[in-house]
């Protein structure tokens, strides 16, 4: 088992390790790093000063130990476009985009899991159908189109603009969380009718479990483990939409900042949000692992 | 193909959802190929006097945008770029993937490792984060936005082979064809390629309607397809501001998206299911 | 069913089957999965209901519970419990019934328990299910897996299921069905996924069940074998009708019915005409070792598969290596085809050394020595022809294709099968004939050394002698040495001269195998002939 914990915790780092340096290297590669952190109209002395702040005239390994230093001291470098520090910009945004974000997660997995349980239950028939018709539609469904029909019918139909940073969470939150809701209940259904069909349940039912005991004792826990799985997946999906959907509803998020500073080219804020997003699916996608050991018996035995 | 021959007859069975999707796609690609024919206009032909006009008018069936373009015309050639986007960008996924995890699965060892960190990587950036990224940096060619679409899912490929080319080689007629004599790229272009790629065909039919959804948000966001070309998202993206005005600017091409996912996503679950039962009975 | 007076006891059978007949769905092979089944069950008795694959012996088992897919009606037919009729298929009433007088374990036991609950939680489940208070269960559950002599039963109650053996598993399923203390047990198939040793444990834990508490025991099997051991009465089923029934004894010794008497012979070893001798050892293998490297990089560890084995074979000659599960027989196996790497020691194929063997020199050893395999569901690429699999061989040793395809030709009529064959793909034929493809494919190189990996195991008993027939056969025609890898003690008698008794990766006692098997002198041998079901039959009967 330390073996299992140890391996995982150091494929992270690796990861980690290498999507920094990839990071390193592009910005370093990208053209001139230190014109590109600052403002475009500062004059030749003042880039020149930044390249030798940020050490441009040394060699390759020297400027790469410096930029894994810096990162380490937190020291994330300053928005050309606002002049604030990165960090604060993030940290102004974060709150919004977590409540955006955990919002969706939590419509997703209550309308998905329940959709597909009710599926798989009732397998072959018109509820079946009908909700795997709602997840192929939740699945192709554009979330900008989705949105902007939000707030064009919230306009003509509640005469209220559904965007902007005091309205309601709710709607970008059924935005966002529509595509994940339909891979959830698509999983959930085929999660559970394996389980079903599995031979324990058969074995249980020859014991004499009632039906509903034998669904919610045996069939549930065994169809969630692999749900921890896909909601770790999941986590990259809600990131990337959530970069659309700030967009489509002004939502001020991270999302929002990062088209921003793309459209800016303010390097800085970008270079940090990638790492940021990095580091936490790494992070989230190790937790997913180590709470295998916890919740499924057999990995414990590795 | 001995599997697809084999559901020739279930041609016959195809539910009418699945119908409708094939009939909209193959309306779709024509619509992109041949709709020039249907309006006189260039999708980049101005006119300053007959702006924002809705759907229905006399002369413009789809209506005009706010610099008085044929909507129709931009929407052809917005389906025709999605399109080629869309079909060459999972191509090029398809392949780098599954080549990269054939030879991680076949030759094992360092190689092995360096493709399964790479993809360890990627999997954990979102692929629009990277696209951002890089063009953030770089000038937006259509190359290069190309390109970072075309990496869209690349390293599920990669999983999936990985994993395909492994359990293939512990398949007892690789073993068998092994101890006569067969030299190993014997093996493995006649014996577990071919028995592998249904896997990566299934894949295929799930990542296409993810990357026409991909290069139309990225376009939305004014960071994908740039002017004078267009996409359909990039459609979107100018009509965008006029959305209580002039509706059909963003709804129509909206539309055109969603059902051209939907379709293809109907037809690729239709397929799965068919190959899953053909891949299960011959195990 | 009357009960006595003076007892209390009930007499009279305790399980009635009487007309049952099921139907199957228009997709079937056959109108009915059974039809007209009859037979009575009484206390203290074990009815062995045999048959091979598709027989309809499980559907019997399924609806006396009333678990029948729903597929399958009930279309005539009577069950009665003690006397009572049950209910029709699928009624509530019937849950309280399974477990608490009809109890049921199955083949796989691992796969019957739930994998993310502890042993003890389920047995628990259980009891609680059928009321029994919450203050009795862990005794209940304590004694349970005691009566089935598990060592440290409260060890076992924490367990998960994956953390026993398949002998333990399967004693912890008898343990939850004995928990209610029902009146009869259906077994189906218990112990056909175990090892011999493992299947004589459980055999013995079933027939003091018996003995102790009267139980009764309806006992579905295919091996005739497991029937000499414990059956007090048999009936035979083929497509889902009883051919023969009566006494065990009778059944054994004076069966009326053909395909009865074909049943047993096939589990009835044959003798063997050895060939003599002195003829010169094709392969010599000498103190061959094989270690696998297992684990990440934080817990690597070292099992030893094969270890110091040596043995030779003649050419004509059969050598069997017996073992069961995981004592390198399958490894080793590989090592001799140059599949795997082997790590000391040396092999040597007709005086040469095999391990510096590369490339073309390597080739050419590959058209010496063939392998046929396990499973032929799985040999053959399911998206090549019988003749391209066949003519394969020849064709990638220099021979043209025409000249192969006739060669693929000529040995499909040697083996057995209809020239029709040649244009089939593997999908369209039974494991009997896509075994006998792969031994076509196999001598297709007319190879000196056929190594044959449990080539019977995964077949039906009767075509099982169908295909060891056509081994000895093709050895006599053709003349090369085989090795012959098997659990089945009966198997190598039928087949082999020589025999190797392999345990651990090692050889722990060599011979002619007459000698071997009749006088073992290491105690493992010893303890797998005495485990062989129907071991006191490995007599031989008729010779092949």
């Amino acid at each position: 088992m330390t073996g299992y914990i140890l391996s995982r915790v150091a494929r992270a780092a690796l990861t980690l390790l290498i999507t920094v340096s990839l990071v390193f290297l592009f910005i370093r590669f990208s053209g001139d790093p230190a014109a590109a952190l600052v403002p475009p109209d500062a004059p030749e002395e003042v880039i020149e000063q930044y390249r030798k702040a940020m050490g441009l005239d040394q060699p390759l390994w020297k400027q790469y130990t410096g930029y894994i230093g810096g990162l380490l001291r937190g020291d994330f470098g300053y928005s050309v476009h606002t002049g604030r520090p990165v960090e604060d910009l993030f940290l102004e945004r974060l709150p919004y985009t977590l409540r955006l974000g955990l919002t969706a997660l939590g419509i997703s997995l209550i309308f998905g899991i329940s959709l597909g349980v009710t599926a798989a239950i009732r397998r072959g028939t018109l509820v079946d159908r009908i909700v795997m018709g709602i997840s192929v539609f939740a699945f192709a469904m554009p979330n900008f189109l989705f949105g902007l029909v939000l707030i064009l019918t919230g306009a003509l139909v509640f005469k209220v603009f559904l965007g902007g940073a005091d309205g309601w969470v709710l709607m970008p939150a059924l935005t966002l969380g529509l595509a994940a809701m339909g891979s959830f209940a698509r999983f959930a259904r085929s999660s559970l009718l394996e389980t079903i069909n599995a031979p324990y349940m058969r074995a249980a039912e020859a014991r004499g479990v009632p039906f509903a005991r034998r669904i919610l004792r045996h069939a549930a826990p065994n169809a969630a483990i692999p749900l921890v799985t896909l909601i770790g997946l999941s986590l990259g999906a809600l990131i990337a939409g959530s970069v659309v959907t700030e967009q489509v509803f002004a939502w001020p998020g991270v999302g929002q900042l990062l088209v921003r500073s793309v459209a800016t080219r303010d390097i800085a804020v970008v270079q940090f949000l990638v790492l940021v997003v990095a580091a936490t699916m790494i992070l989230a996608n190790l937790i997913v692992d180590l709470l295998y050991l916890v919740i499924d018996p057999r990995i414990r035995a590795r | 193909m001995t599997n697809l021959s084999a559901s020739k007859s279930g041609l016959a069975e195809m539910p009418w959802s699945v119908r409708i999707s094939v009939v909209f796609v193959f309306l779709f690609v024509a619509f992109a190929l041949f709709g020039g024919w249907l309006t006189p206009y260039g999708f980049r032909e101005t006119s300053m006097f007959d702006r924002l006009l809705p759907p229905g008018s006399p002369e413009y069936i789809l209506g005009t945008d706010a610099r008085g373009r044929d909507l129709l015309a931009r929407l052809v050639t917005g389906a025709q770029i999605t399109l080629v986007v869309a079909i060459v960008g999972t191509l090029i996924g398809a392949i780098i993937g599954s080549l990269l995890g054939i030879i991680a699965g076949a030759r094992r060892g360092a190689t092995e490792a360096v493709i399964v960190a790479a993809v360890d990587v990627q999997a954990s950036l979102p692929i629009i984060v990277v696209a951002l990224f890089l063009l953030a940096m770089f000038d937006n060619s259509f190359t290069l936005f190309l390109l970072l679409v075309g990496l869209n899912g690349w390293e599920i490929y990669a999983r999936l082979m990985r994993g395909a080319t492994l359990s293939a080689k512990e398949h007892g007629y690789v073993i068998a064809v092994r101890a006569l004599g067969a030299s190993p790229a014997r093996i493995y272009l006649r014996h577990v390629l071919p028995n592998i790629l249904n896997i990566a065909l299934v894949q295929f039919t799930v990542n296409l309607p993810l990357t026409v959804l991909l290069e139309t948000a990225l376009s939305f966001l004014g960071l994908g397809v740039q002017p004078p070309l267009t996409s359909l998202g990039q459609i979107m993206s100018e009509g965008r501001d006029r959305l209580m005005t002039a509706w059909w600017l963003t709804l129509l091409p909206g539309a055109l998206i969603f059902f051209l996912a939907l379709s293809i996503s109907m037809i690729g679950d239709w397929l799965r299911d068919r190959l899953d039962i053909t891949l299960r009975s011959e195990s | 069913m009357t009960i006595d007076e003076s007892t209390g006891r009930t007499s009279g059978p305790v399980l009635s089957v009487d007309g049952l007949t099921v139907a199957l769905p228009l997709s079937g092979d056959r109108a009915e999965a059974v039809t007209d089944v009859t037979f009575q069950i009484s206390a203290g008795d074990i009815l062995c209901l045999v048959g091979e694959s598709g027989s309809g012996k499980t559907v019997v088992g399924q609806a006396i519970l009333g678990m029948l897919p729903r597929k399958l009606p009930v279309t005539s037919g009577l069950i009665q419990f003690q006397g009572v009729d049950l209910p029709p298929q699928r009624d509530s009433a019937y849950r309280k019934i399974r477990s608490a007088e009809i109890a049921t374990i199955f083949q796989d036991a691992t796969a019957s328990l739930d994998p993310v609950q502890r042993i003890g939680t389920q047995l628990g489940e259980i009891l609680e299910v059928h009321g029994v208070p919450r203050a009795e269960r862990s005794e209940r559950i304590l004694d349970a897996l005691s009566a089935v002599a598990l060592e440290y039963p409260e060890r076992v109650s924490r367990a998960y299921p994956h953390q026993l053996s398949g002998g333990q598993a399967q004693r912890a399923v008898i343990a939850a069905a004995l928990l209610l203390s029902p009146k009869i047990l259906i077994a189906d198939e218990p112990t056909t996924a175990l090892d011999v040793t493992t299947q004589a444990d459980i055999l013995a834990v079933i027939l003091r069940l018996k003995a102790e508490r009267g139980l009764a025991v309806l006992f579905i099997t295919h091996d005739f074998g497991v029937v000499e051991e414990i059956a007090d009465r048999v009936a035979v089923m083929t497509e889902g009708r009883i051919v023969e029934q009566g006494a065990a004894a009778q059944v054994l010794e004076r069966p009326q019915d053909a395909y009865t008497r074909k049943l047993i012979a096939a589990s009835h070893p044959g003798s063997r005409q050895t060939v003599p001798k002195d003829a010169k050892p094709i392969l010599e293998a000498d103190n061959v070792s094989l270690n696998y490297h297992v684990g990440g990089i934080f817990n690597r560890r070292k099992i030893a598969a094969v270890r110091g084995v040596s043995l030779n074979v003649a050419s004509g000659r059969t050598v069997a290596i017996v073992g069961e599960s995981g004592s390198g027989k399958s490894s080793l196996a590989r090592c001799l085809l140059r599949l795997e790497e082997f790590d000391g020691g040396s092999i040597r194929f007709m005086g040469e050394d095999v391990s510096g063997l590369e490339r073309t020199a390597l080739r050419s050893f590959r058209k010496s020595v063939q392998v046929v395999l396990q499973d032929p569901y799985s040999a053959l690429d399911p998206r090549q022809t019988v003749r391209s699999a066949i003519a394969e061989g020849p064709v990638i040793h220099g021979m043209p294709r025409a000249e192969a395809n006739r060669k693929a030709e000529a040995l499909l009529d040697l083996t057995g099968l209809s020239p029709q064959a040649a244009d089939r793909y593997p999908r369209e034929f039974s494991g009997g004939q896509l075994q006998r493809i792969c031994i076509a494919r196999a001598l297709a190189l007319e190879p000196k050394l056929l190594i044959a990996d449990e080539p019977v195991s995964a077949l039906d008993v009767s075509i099982q002698a169908q295909i060891l027939e056509l081994f000895a056969e093709m050895q006599r025609t053709l003349g090369f040495a085989m090795l012959f890898i098997t659990h089945d003690l009966r198997v190598a008698q039928t087949i082999s001269d020589d025999v190797l008794v392999m345990k651990q990766g090692a050889v722990v006692e060599r011979g002619p195998t007459a000698q071997v098997l009749h006088f073992p002198s290491h105690p493992y041998t010893q303890e797998l002939v005495a485990s062989a079901p129907g071991g006191a039959s490995l007599a031989p009967v008729s010779a092949i």
